[in-house]
C-alpha cells in the first residue's frame, strides 16, 4: 500500500482522533497540529508503523506568533519517510509563558542538535533533553533573540546614532 | 605608448634614502643616530604579520600579498601563523560574539611589541551586521592601532593602513610598552 497524504491522514485520526487536527497540504505536503503533551505519542507512532516508517527528522524548530494569544510559540517537526521517499509536518503549539515540551531526542539523536538550537534562539525548554544549553549563541546571552519583541539590532551599542539608523 | 619608467625616489640623487632617514650624524662612510630610531627602522621594516581572515576581507588580503600589490615589498614577506611569532595582528572580517575570546586569545598569546589593525568595516565597528550575534568591532575586546574602513577595502588601502602601521612603529618609543600609560590601556581591556 503507497503512503500517500489520504492513507496518512486516515491512520493517524483512527489512531488519535481528536487529538490530531488542522489537516493542510501546502504544495503537496501533508501538515497537521497536534496538542502539545501530544508530541511524543505521535512521533512514535509514525516511527514504529510498518507502513509509515518516519523514521528521519529533517527538521525542527520554532516560530513565534506573538498575536496568536495562549499559542504564541510553535514547535515544527518535519518527517521524512526514506524508504518511500515521503515528507510530513507537524506542528505543536504552546503557551509562551510556559513554553515546556517533551523532547524528542530518544526518539530522534538528530533533534538533540536543533533542540538546543531552538532552546537557544526561541527559549523552547525540551524537557528531558540530556544537555539543553546555548549551542550558537554566546552562553552570556541573557534572552532568545529570535523571539519578535526583541530588536534585530544590538542593543549593547552606544556610538550609533538611533535617527541616522532608522531605528 | 608605454609608461616611462619611475622610481619611487624623486629627486636627482639615490640618497634619499638616508635623507629620509632618522635625523643623526652621517657622513662617508658613517651614520650615528639613537637606538630608538634604529630600533624603529628595523621594526618597521620587518613587520611579521598574522592574518585573522574570516571573510572577504580576508580575500582582499590574500590578493595584498599576492605578487601584484605584494606586501612583501614592506618587509612583511613572511606571515607567521603562530601567534607567538608574530608582530602584527590584521583581523580581517566579521568577528561574531563568539569568535571574540578567540581573537583576545590570540592577541594574549602575542609577544609585546605588538600591534593590531582592523581591516573593514565589520572589523572596525560591526559594519552592516548591526545585530545580536556580531561583535561590534573588535576594538571591544583588544587595543585597536590602525583601522582600515571598507567593504571590503581595496589592497590599496589595506597597503595603505600597513603604512601607517609601519609609521607608528618607527616612530615607538623603546619605553612606551612598559609606560604607565600603556599599562592603564591594556588594563582597560582587562588584560594585565
Amino acid at each position: 500500500m503507497a503512503v500517500t497524504n489520504e492513507m496518512i491522514k486516515q491512520k493517524l485520526t483512527e489512531k488519535f482522533g481528536e487529538q490530531v487536527s488542522g489537516f493542510e497540504e501546502p504544495y503537496g505536503m501533508l501538515t497537521f497540529e497536534t496538542p502539545k503533551d501530544n508530541n511524543l505519542k505521535v512521533l512514535q507512532f509514525l516511527f514504529d508503523d510498518e507502513e509509515l516508517r518516519f523514521r528521519f527528522l529533517t527538521d525542527l524548530q520554532a516560530v513565534h506568533f506573538p498575536a496568536n494569544t495562549g499559542r504564541e510559540l510553535a514547535v515544527v517537526y518535519h518527517l521524512h519517510n526514506l524508504v518511500d521517499n515521503v515528507r510530513i509536518r507537524m506542528k505543536i503549539f504552546s503557551d509562551i509563558s510556559h513554553p515546556e515540551v517533551y523532547t524528542a531526542t530518544k526518539l530522534y539523536a538528530s533533534a538533540n542538535w536543533m533542540e538546543r538550537e531552538t532552546y537557544d534562539f526561541y527559549g523552547v525548554n525540551f524537557i528531558g533533553h540530556p544537555n539543553l544549553k546555548r549551542i550558537l549563541n554566546v552562553e552570556e546571552m541573557d534572552y532568545f533573540p529570535m523571539r519578535k519583541e526583541f530588536p534585530l539590532e544590538d542593543q549593547t551599542r552606544r556610538d550609533k546614532d538611533d535617527e541616522m539608523f532608522g531605528r | 605608448m608605454s609608461r616611462p619608467v619611475q622610481y619611487n625616489i624623486n629627486g636627482e640623487s639615490d640618497l634619499k634614502l638616508v635623507r629620509e632617514g632618522p635625523e643623526g650624524l652621517g657622513g662617508e662612510g658613517f651614520f650615528a643616530t639613537s637606538l630608538d630610531k634604529v630600533v624603529g627602522l628595523a621594526r618597521k621594516n620587518s613587520i611579521w604579520p598574522l592574518p585573522f581572515a574570516t571573510s572577504c576581507c580576508g580575500i582582499e588580503f590574500m590578493a595584498t600579498m599576492g605578487s601584484h600589490y605584494d606586501l612583501a615589498r614592506f618587509g612583511a614577506e613572511r606571515v607567521g601563523f603562530s601567534p607567538r611569532q608574530c608582530d602584527l595582528l590584521m583581523v580581517m572580517g566579521t568577528i561574531a560574539k563568539k569568535m571574540g575570546p578567540v581573537v583576545k586569545q590570540v592577541y594574549l598569546q602575542m609577544a609585546e611589541p605588538r600591534w593590531v589593525i582592523a581591516v573593514g568595516a565589520c572589523a572596525c565597528s560591526g559594519g552592516i551586521f548591526d545585530t545580536y550575534s556580531v561583535l561590534q568591532g573588535i576594538d571591544q575586546i583588544v587595543p585597536v592601532d590602525v583601522y582600515v574602513p571598507g567593504c571590503p577595502p581595496r589592497p590599496e588601502a589595506i597597503l595603505d593602513g600597513f603604512m601607517k602601521v609601519q609609521e607608528l612603529v618607527g616612530q615607538e618609543s623603546l619605553r612606551r610598552r612598559n609606560g604607565e600609560k600603556y599599562k592603564a590601556l591594556l588594563g582597560s581591556y582587562g588584560i594585565q
